[in-house]
């Protein structure tokens, strides 16, 4: 059969084996979002709107963080995890928390110098504007999130399409495990080497559209630019 | 006798070596309106912010005094917090509606909706904002952004109102309109109001007291009329009109009546300097009165017959530069100048108050 026919039935037919390692992938990239959001986020907004000694050298780490291959963020998680590792004994290795783990040291900084990049672009008083209208210092803090609302959805978009789309990480700590760990890229991996290019291309549709999906929100969101302060 | 809402003592603010404030005591008064006036970099920002609590110094101690209590340091700024409101040079409104924007700092106070929805309708009628109020904010005109954040502050019915140069952005028109709304709306809404300004009409329209910053240092506090008649320096001079100046040396003294020699002719002016000080003459051009014929009678005791040697339009007003014992400069109406027949190189009697000459050491 056709692998395009095939990847076409596959996707309509809603087969199983494709199917939960789309919802593997979702469940997985999601939850590791979730926890590098609630990570990364208050970090960057920590160092964005505080001003402390230590604060530049912060800056250039949460910024190296964002050129991390994901081969090395995957290096690291294995050798924190491996049976001889400090966390070895927790037994995560070739888990679906180990890739969690991993994506997360990949989408948590790049959530964090987001942050930090949109709450440096705010006017540099505007912390105490909110403060002269009677804010109290986390008041001052969530008013100023909000205005770069906009931005950090977009970090948050881009980092899911970044994570869920990976490879090198999922494979060196997942271990591509069938029912546990194999995820739609180490899948496409796989099945390309095997010669089933009915099921690679049917995952890689699925990628597809999930990029469409996060470029639409991320379109949608810079046609939402407005004047954020008089002159 | 007039309560102090705030009070400043033993202010010191240093940054990267040089001194910004050295101010040994400084008091606002519960109601009116106080003008910080200086040139730009005299230090009127940060005095502003460290009096509102968003500025802290490393030495100096704030004292709030409001219902009946008195306050100090962290206290005094947490009093302060939701009793005052700040309205800055640019004014950052923040992004969905105008309503949105005055409703700010009325939920930072945990009023209810009902209270909020009356206090933005008042404000929103008084300043004639109900066309933009629900607009969306990155909208509006600079003029109109301007009269929004005063509104934001006003709507909270602040005990103190800090005005960090308001007009300062705005355009001839626009700057007209707020000056009206701050002695209208502002002054009714507002106890004291401290408003930071180089505008020198601004701080001698609108204020009641006048304390006047140069250098990080208060050199003079008053009334405008008292800085006016007064002024304890050419700087002080200089920012209440008297702009212009010549030199001399002072022949007799009596009291604070000076007689200073410009020379060969004998000028009398008010000043502290003793009988051989070389000193410095300053006059506003528009104490100046020419007349054609040499005057007789009246108070000015200052008489010079001079030569026009230059005469040019300001509009509705002529400034003439003439050459006397002094090289003077008078302004007068377009209309004055026509009936004096001034021309280059005319003769005319120039008349000044002993009293429009301040006098200063040199």
């Amino acid at each position: 059969m056709n692998p395009f026919t095939e990847a076409l039935q596959l996707l309509l037919s809603g087969d199983p084996y494709v199917m939960a390692i789309v919802v593997r992938s979702l469940a997985i990239s999601g939850s590791a979002l979730l926890l590098a959001t609630i990570i990364g986020l208050p970090i960057g907004a920590w160092i964005g709107l505080s001003n402390f000694r230590l604060r530049v050298p912060a800056i250039a780490i949460v910024n190296t963080g964002l050129a991390l291959p994901p081969v090395v963020a995957g290096l690291a998680v294995y050798l924190l995890l491996s049976r001889s590792g400090p966390l070895g004994n927790l037994e995560l290795l070739f888990t679906p928390v180990a890739m969690g783990i991993a994506q997360v040291a990949l989408a948590g900084p790049y959530i964090a110098a987001v942050t930090l990049a949109a709450l440096e672009g705010l006017p540099t008083d505007i912390g105490l504007q909110a403060k002269g209208l009677g804010a109290t210092r986390l008041q001052a803090a969530v008013l100023q999130l909000r205005e770069v609302r906009t931005s950090l959805v977009a970090a948050i978009a881009a980092g899911f399409g970044a994570i869920i789309s990976e490879v090198g990480a999922a494979m060196i700590v997942g271990g591509n495990i069938l029912g546990e760990t194999r995820v739609m890229t180490t899948t496409i991996v796989l099945e390309t080497r095997r010669g089933n290019f009915g099921v690679a291309i049917a995952l890689g549709v699925v990628l597809l559209v999930v990029a469409l999906l996060v470029n639409v929100v991320l379109t949608g969101l810079g046609a939402r630019t407005r004047r954020p302060i008089m002159s | 006798m007039m309560t102090s809402v705030l009070t400043l003592q033993g202010l010191k603010y240093k940054a990267g070596g040089r001194v910004i404030l050295d101010i040994p005591d400084f008091a606002v008064d519960a109601n009116g309106i106080l003008a910080i006036l200086g040139p730009n970099g005299a230090g009127k920002s940060t005095l502003l912010r460290v009096l509102a609590g968003l500025s802290r110094p490393p030495e100096g101690t704030l004292q709030v005094s409001s219902g009946g209590k008195t306050s100090r340091g962290d206290e005094a700024v947490e009093t302060l917090r939701l009793r005052s409101a700040f309205v800055f040079q640019n004014p950052y409104l923040w992004s969905g509606s105008v309503r949105r924007n005055l409703e700010l700092g009325l939920r930072f106070r945990r009023l209810n909706a009902t209270e909020i929805g009356r206090r933005v309708n008042a404000i929103v009628e008084q300043l004639g904002l109900g066309a933009v109020l629900e607009r969306d904010a990155g909208t509006l005109s600079g003029g109109e952004a301007q009269r929004v954040a005063l509104a934001r502050a006003l709507v909270l019915d602040p005990e103190v109102l800090f005005l960090d140069e308001p007009s300062s952005n705005l355009d001839a028109e626009a700057h007209a309109a707020l000056r009206e709304d701050l002695d209208r709306v502002a002054r009714a809404r507002a106890g004291a109001i401290i408003l930071a300004t180089h505008d020198r009409p601004d701080a001698f329209y609108l204020a009641d007291r006048i304390a006047v910053l140069r250098e990080g240092r208060v050199v003079q506090t008053g009334t405008p009329a008292e800085l006016f008649e007064n002024p304890v320096d050419p700087f002080i001079a200089s920012i209440t009109g008297a702009e212009l100046s010549f030199r001399g040396t002072v022949t007799s003294t009596d009291r604070e009546l000076l007689t200073i020699d410009i020379a060969g002719t004998e000028v009398l002016a008010v000043g502290r300097a003793s009988i051989g000080d070389a000193v410095k003459v300053a006059y506003r051009p528009e104490d100046l009165f020419l007349s054609a014929e040499a005057p007789a009678g009246g108070s000015a005791r200052n008489r010079f017959k001079v030569r026009v040697s230059e005469v040019r339009s300001l509009g509705a007003l002529v400034r003439i530069r003439l050459a006397g014992p002094a090289d003077l400069v008078a302004i007068v109406t377009r209309a004055a100048a026509a009936e004096l027949e001034i021309a280059e190189n005319s003769e005319i009697w120039v008349q000044v108050k002993a009293t429009a000459l301040h006098a200063f050491k040199v």
